[in-house]
């Protein structure tokens, strides 16, 4: 077909589906349907994958963690489980300090944490608290909003002091001032020394709604254990990582009397933040294209619905054939005349469903960046690109049986066709 | 010589059943001429017209058009021939639903791929008919009389060898049908071959010459003493 054949071949299918407007756009909301939600979920999983994982990358991908007990590579640390692990201590905390084994951290931090009732005159509050070394803000960032972090100092005196989070300050004080403030933890007498500016969600913790107090502090006094629940350390650049947490496990399993160099015998775990990226990046991608698979099914099934209604339209349009044939028109010509018009009717059906798809995905990213994440829109090319190429291929396929019927129709059967 | 035939036969065959429509059948046609085939329901005359006209193939026998023997095309030369050389009009009209009355006459003109000037060929063909006042009218907003007007000039537009009518006043009014075999009567006046098939004696005896078949064999070819004149007066000066 030359050229100006193939446009008039086009305008005619886009006139014969104008001419059957509702029964189109039926037809056409199998396919609208199946790639509005292709996008939906291609844009949906970058927006939520890219959500994930900025969290996590919140603190840099140069984070090392040290859990206590021993968990496979894939696995969740221990504590996840419910089980109390005290393999690790202070004391190890102030070996790791001690920079002589492991050279390449510029910052390390422990933690050990529980839950808290708070109160200050007759206002009370229940909350995290994280027991935490004077090294936290080196470590983990957030900024002081009044007064200050404890020290080194505070920490090792077992000081009775807290910093608050800023919704905690907000609970219990209002907007009177909380510096210099007695309040209770537990039952026993806490100064406020600082307040923390507000951070938002952070990793999906809310790191406002906690109170920070010296780690030995919160062992001691608070909790009334011994051990740690994490170490957090940082190196200046991510190539130092391998180095770190090889010299990190050779240094606990010495100081935990481990000969086993395999890691079997380990009672401690050393992960690094990029390990964590690749894992859930992995696990992310999976889960948007077992969704992009899932919304392509609904394709399949619009496909077939532009066969059904294909040979619904070449069942009702017999007699013209024949006329067609009759007046010259070519099996080639019939078949081009149908197959167009599934294809129009499926390309139509796509751009729409773009059209639609798209501006879900926007919607959809308004409304989580209203609940306070930070979600970037974006339209997702490649799920466009391969929506279109879809939707044609599905006229192609799903329109080519009922063409090719109609082209092998007899002429004069055609033509006294009742 | 447009149109020779030559020991031409066709038979049907349902499973295992063979049912022969036409036997032997042997004329000729020349150009200029008007034809009526005749003969009651199941003579074979629509199957021989459908023959003629390349919509079916005959089972054995020759049939030449225009000196071409036509058994050896295959089914998109044909379409082409159907395309250049015949035109069609038929009792149902077959007009295209819900398109309009320019738009149907452009139709094979589509399928020749000769899109130079179609719309003003296709006017010219319709003002030759008489319906220059309805070229944007939908179909189904005329008369049985301009349907089929319509139709011819569909069959026109190619200005093709030779008009086939199967039955082209058997869904019309008298004086519509008046006026349809006056057109058609008028096109051969101005030269060109016309092949009616009826069953109406009346209607088969406005052509110049009757094929009369019976049970798919001729029973007589003559030339028509008196043969009647359409006249309306109206359409065509």
């Amino acid at each position: 077909m030359s050229f100006l054949d193939f446009r008039r071949a086009i305008l005619n299918s886009l006139k014969s589906l104008r001419k059957n407007k509702s029964r189109s756009f039926l037809t056409m909301l199998g396919i609208i349907i199946g790639v509005a939600s292709v996008i939906l979920i291609m844009s949906l999983g970058a927006g939520a994958q890219s959500l994930i994982l900025d969290q996590v990358e919140i603190f840099g991908a140069n984070l090392i963690s040290v859990t206590p007990g021993k968990s496979g590579k894939n696995e969740p640390p221990s504590s996840v489980m419910g089980i109390t692990i005290t393999t690790l201590t202070y004391e190890d905390y102030e070996a790791i300090l001690n920079k002589s084994r492991v050279p390449d951290l510029t910052a390390v931090a422990a933690m050990a944490n529980g839950n808290s009732s708070l109160s200050w005159r007759e206002n009370s509050y229940d909350t995290t608290l994280a027991g935490a070394t004077a090294s936290y803000p080196d470590v983990y960032g957030g900024e002081i909003a009044d007064g200050r972090f404890f020290n080194r100092e505070e920490e090792k005196n077992l000081a009775k002091v807290v910093v608050l989070g800023s919704t905690v300050k907000q609970e219990l004080f209002g907007d009177s001032d909380a510096l210099g403030q007695k309040i209770k933890i537990n039952k026993q007498f806490f100064e406020v020394i600082g307040v923390m500016k507000e951070r938002g969600q952070v990793m999906f913790n809310d790191f406002d709604n906690q109170v920070f107090i010296p780690v030995r502090t919160a062992q001691k006094l608070i909790l009334g254990i011994n051990h740690l629940n994490f170490i957090a350390a940082k190196v200046d650049d991510s190539d130092k990582i391998p180095q770190a947490v090889d010299d990190l496990t050779a240094l606990l399993r010495d100081r935990h009397d481990i000969g086993d160099q395999s890691g079997e015998s380990d009672d401690f775990t050393v992960r690094n933040a990029a390990e964590a990226i690749d894992l859930l990046r992995t696990i992310t991608d999976a889960l948007k294209y077992f969704l992009a698979v899932m919304a392509a099914l609904s394709l399949l099934v619009g496909g077939i619905g532009i066969m059904n209604i294909m040979f619904i339209s070449v069942n009702e349009r017999v007699r013209e054939i024949g006329l067609r044939k009759a007046v010259g028109a070519k099996n080639s010509n019939i078949i081009w005349q149908f197959l167009l018009e599934a294809m129009v009717l499926t390309l139509v059906g796509g751009l729409i469903g773009i059209l639609v798809g798209v501006l879900l995905s926007f919607l959809a990213s308004v409304v989580v960046n209203f609940l306070g994440y930070s979600w970037a829109f974006r339209i997702p090319v490649l799920a466009i690109l391969l929506a279109v190429v879809t939707s044609a291929a599905i006229g192609l396929i799903f329109g080519y049986y009922p063409a090719r019927r109609a082209s092998r129709l007899s002429p004069v059967e055609a033509l006294s066709y009742e | 010589m447009l149109i020779h035939l030559k020991n031409l036969t066709k038979e049907y065959q349902t499973d295992d059943l063979v049912t022969p429509v036409l036997h032997d059948l042997s004329f000729d046609i020349e150009e200029g001429e008007f034809v009526s085939i005749m003969g009651p329901s199941g003579s074979g005359k629509s199957t021989l017209m459908h023959i003629l006209g390349l919509l079916e193939r005959p089972s054995s026998g020759s049939y030449k058009l225009n000196g071409h023997e036509v058994g050896s095309l295959d089914d998109d030369q044909l379409a082409a021939y159907r395309n250049k050389k015949i035109g069609f009009v038929f009792q149902a009209f077959n007009l295209l639903p819900r398109t309009t009355v320019l738009e149907n006459v452009e139709l094979p003109l589509f399928y020749s791929h000769d899109h130079h000037n179609a719309r003003a060929r296709a006017q010219k063909v319709l003002e030759s008919v008489g319906l220059g006042h309805r070229l944007d009218y939908y179909t189904n907003q005329i008369s049985g009389g301009e349907k089929q007007r319509v139709a011819i000039a569909r069959a026109l537009v190619n200005d093709p060898a030779v008009i086939f009518a199967d039955e082209p006043t058997g869904n019309l009014d008298s004086k519509s049908g008046t006026q349809i075999m006056e057109i058609l009567q008028q096109l051969n006046d101005d030269g060109r071959t016309v092949i009616l098939v009826t069953h109406e004696t009346d209607t088969a005896e406005h052509a110049k010459r009757i094929i009369q078949l019976k049970d798919g064999h001729i029973v007589s070819d003559q030339a028509i003493k008196h043969r009647r004149r359409a006249k309306d007066g109206e359409l065509l000066k």
